[in-house]
């Protein structure tokens, strides 16, 4: 497992982060987009220092962090691989390939895998509906989800 | 000449292998030591033919699809540099039966040009209507896109004419032009296709609405999903703005305008306009109570124009050849044209535009082919994820704004999804109710509660307990929640959940389990 930075370095860190940002009109979700890039997550121990530099309450920025999909409270695994589940990608069989995919990794969606190799998420359209079944793994899109793709991916984020 | 080839970036173009394809083009240019241009381009569309690799000749543009990497060492082999013949030749890409029956306006350069280069937009037609617009009067501009009917794009259908006037007529000390491209419904890809293929036509269309209304500022919301085409966006904003066509001096005129590219975060209801707003001043993104309208109170209370990225990309074809070509195409009080994204179980699946007025039987058993998986259609979702599913029986509905209105359905952002007959239209009404309690954003009881009840309601029916009292509550239920809530997240959701009940009412009604004989 990688180690996780000390309250003192986040808070010195996201400092830094909202310094660079909170001149935009609207800077929230720009700064927490950049806090989770630099750690993979949002960390708790940012928030308060957002709060402060911002001249909103710990509450708001909480508020804000859970509302939204995209943030992490926790790091993720090495590999994100998330699966789309909406309508177009269900009619050419995404729930077998959810299915499958869970059996394979061995976790259900929202979940890491024990060695930390893969997080599974459900992704409600990738824009990719005119090559369903789809999915997006660290960034990279896959379309026309089938057997072989699937073996390909589960054989990518163990290695 | 050097020869250029072309291979998509788009991202549906990716995701069936285009950058391998790309790589094996340019090992093979260099092993064999031949010089050529490798363009990124758009996507046409025509995904059944996507990586579709096209190459310039003396005669036009060839084009080769679906191309895989092991088809490359053949495809040179073959002079497909010069349009040699080979079993992935298709031809001129605009004679392409999928393609050649399109009526091209506001897609007119997606997958044509490359879409980083400013002077290849210009070339193919690109800022006529900005330098147009920048020559007029605000409300000469506001009135020529009144006068050409465009309603917006995003699935409202509201004129985008008269959303510009209000906000022309508001005063205020700053003023805004906000771009939904949240595309969070299932089947459409059409804004992410604009993005990826041909960017600069949104920006144009932003800079028109700006000077129309007086706006100087835009912001364009992009949901977290399309990382490619936020970073095309990112990379033409700076652009043109390099270039003046964004700045203090529009196209070298008096007028201001500028914009930022901005990232979602992941939820669906921030496609709703209100929730998009708060969304970009940095709170939840919870739907606000109208009036006031954003046209008068929007981002940051300031006055702003808030519209879809097909409506915004439309406005530049519309300021170059003028309100009336553009109202020339389509039926009734739809006009102009509107790009269908045909998409789930279809043969022949992408975007396809065309003048308003298709009947639905057409788009889908003609141009898409009917079902992949080459069983009987059963159903098609018109409009995403709050659009209704309607059965063959419906399929000579013409496609616009009232007709669908008419039949209890709606265009949406104009995404289709086709089902085979196995789909089961009961597991479809729980998904669209689950859908609704994942993405509610809390703010109302009806799309909060109900969503969640509706999920329960429509579980018992799935186990056969009280079927009849089931239903009568599932139908109330959604009589509620459409008239009850907030935003058309729970208002909508009772389309899908109540054309499936009502087109597909045997599946509503499980085979009761046989009981053993007493």
């Amino acid at each position: 497992m990688t180690m996780q930075p000390a309250s003192t370095e986040i808070a010195s860190r996201t400092a830094a982060i909202v310094q660079e940002l909170k001149g935009l009109e609207g800077p929230l979700l720009p700064i927490l987009h950049s806090i989770q890039e630099e750690f993979g997550h949002v960390p708790q121990d940012a928030l308060p220092v957002i709060a402060e530099a911002l001249n909103i309450s710990r509450a708001e920025v909480h508020g804000v962090v859970t509302f939204y999909h995209d943030y992490r409270r926790h790091p993720a695994g090495r590999h994100v691989l998330k699966l789309c589940q909406a309508e177009a990608c269900q009619s050419m069989g995404s729930d077998a390939i959810a299915a499958k995919l869970k059996q394979l990794l061995g976790i259900g969606f929202h979940e890491t895998t024990r060695d930390g190799s893969v997080t599974l998420e459900p992704v409600y359209c990738l824009g990719l509906c005119a090559c369903s079944p789809s999915a997006m793994l660290d960034g990279e899109v896959i379309g026309r989800l089938d057997d072989e793709k699937l073996n390909e991916i589960v054989a990518e984020v163990r290695s | 000449m050097i020869p250029r080839i072309y291979i998509p970036g788009d991202s549906g173009a990716l995701a069936l292998g285009a950058e391998k394809v790309a790589k094996a083009i340019a090992k093979e240019l260099a092993d064999r030591g031949v010089e050529a241009k490798i363009v990124r381009n758009g996507s046409r569309g025509a995904y059944f033919l996507e990586p579709m690799v096209e190459v310039a000749t003396a005669n036009g543009r060839v084009a080769y699809g679906p191309v895989k990497p092991s088809d490359v060492k053949s495809l040179f082999d073959s002079g497909f540099l010069t349009g040699g013949h080979h079993k992935r030749w298709l031809g001129a890409p605009d004679k392409i039966p999928f393609l050649a029956r399109q009526t091209r306006l506001t897609f007119a350069r997606c997958g044509v040009t490359n879409p980083l280069s400013l002077d290849h937009y210009k070339a193919h037609g690109g800022l006529k209507g900005l330098q147009n617009a920048v020559a007029m009067a605000p409300a000469d501009i506001v009135s020529q896109v009144t006068e050409s009917g465009l309603r917006g794009r995003g699935g409202a259908g509201f004129p985008t004419g008269i959303k510009w006037k209000t906000v022309l007529d508001t005063t205020a000390d700053r003023k805004y032009i906000v771009c939904n491209a949240d595309e969070g419904d299932s089947g459409t890809f059409a804004d992410r296709m604009i993005m990826e293929g041909d960017p600069f036509v949104l920006i144009e269309g932003m800079a028109i609405a700006g000077i129309a209304t007086g706006a100087t500022k835009g912001f364009i919301y992009i949901r977290s999903e399309y990382p490619h085409a936020v970073a095309a966006m990112r990379k033409a904003v700076e652009t043109a703005r390099r270039n003046g066509v964004l700045g203090v001096s529009v196209m070298g005129s008096p007028n201001t305008f500028d914009m930022e590219v901005r990232v979602g975060a992941g939820a669906y209801v921030c496609g709703e306009e209100t929730s998009l707003l708060d969304s970009l001043e940095g709170k939840r993104g919870q739907v606000r109570a109208k009036p006031p309208l954003p046209a008068h109170k929007g981002l940051f209370g300031k006055p702003t124009v808030i519209n879809n990225v097909i409506s915004l990309a439309s406005v530049p074809v519309i300021m170059d050849k003028g309100a009336a070509f553009y109202k020339d195409f389509g039926m009734g009080r739809s006009r102009g044209t509107i790009p269908i994204q045909i998409a789930g179980n279809v043969k022949y699946p992408g975007l396809y535009e065309a003048a308003f007025g298709m009947t639905l039987g057409e788009i889908v058993d003609d141009i898409g082919g009917g079902t992949a998986t080459g069983r009987p259609v059963k159903a098609v979702q018109v409009g995403g994820p709050l659009g209704a599913y309607f059965p063959r029986a419906l399929f000579d509905t013409p496609f616009d704004y009232e007709s669908f209105a008419a039949k209890d359905g709606l265009i949406g952002h104009a995404g289709i999804v086709v089902f085979d007959d196995t789909a089961d239209m009961l597991k479809q009404a729980r998904f669209a109710m689950e859908f609704c309690s994942i993405e509610s954003c809390g703010k109302c009881t009806p799309c909060r509660i109900g969503s969640t009840r509706g999920v329960e309601v429509l579980d018992r029916l799935a186990q056969n307990i009280e079927p009849e009292k089931q239903i009568a509550l599932v139908t109330d239920l959604c009589n509620t929640m459409k008239f009850g809530s907030l935003c058309a997240l729970g208002g909508f959701t009772p389309y899908p959940v109540m054309s499936a009940l009502n087109h597909f009412p045997d599946d509503f009604r499980p085979t009761p389990v046989a009981e053993a004989a007493e």
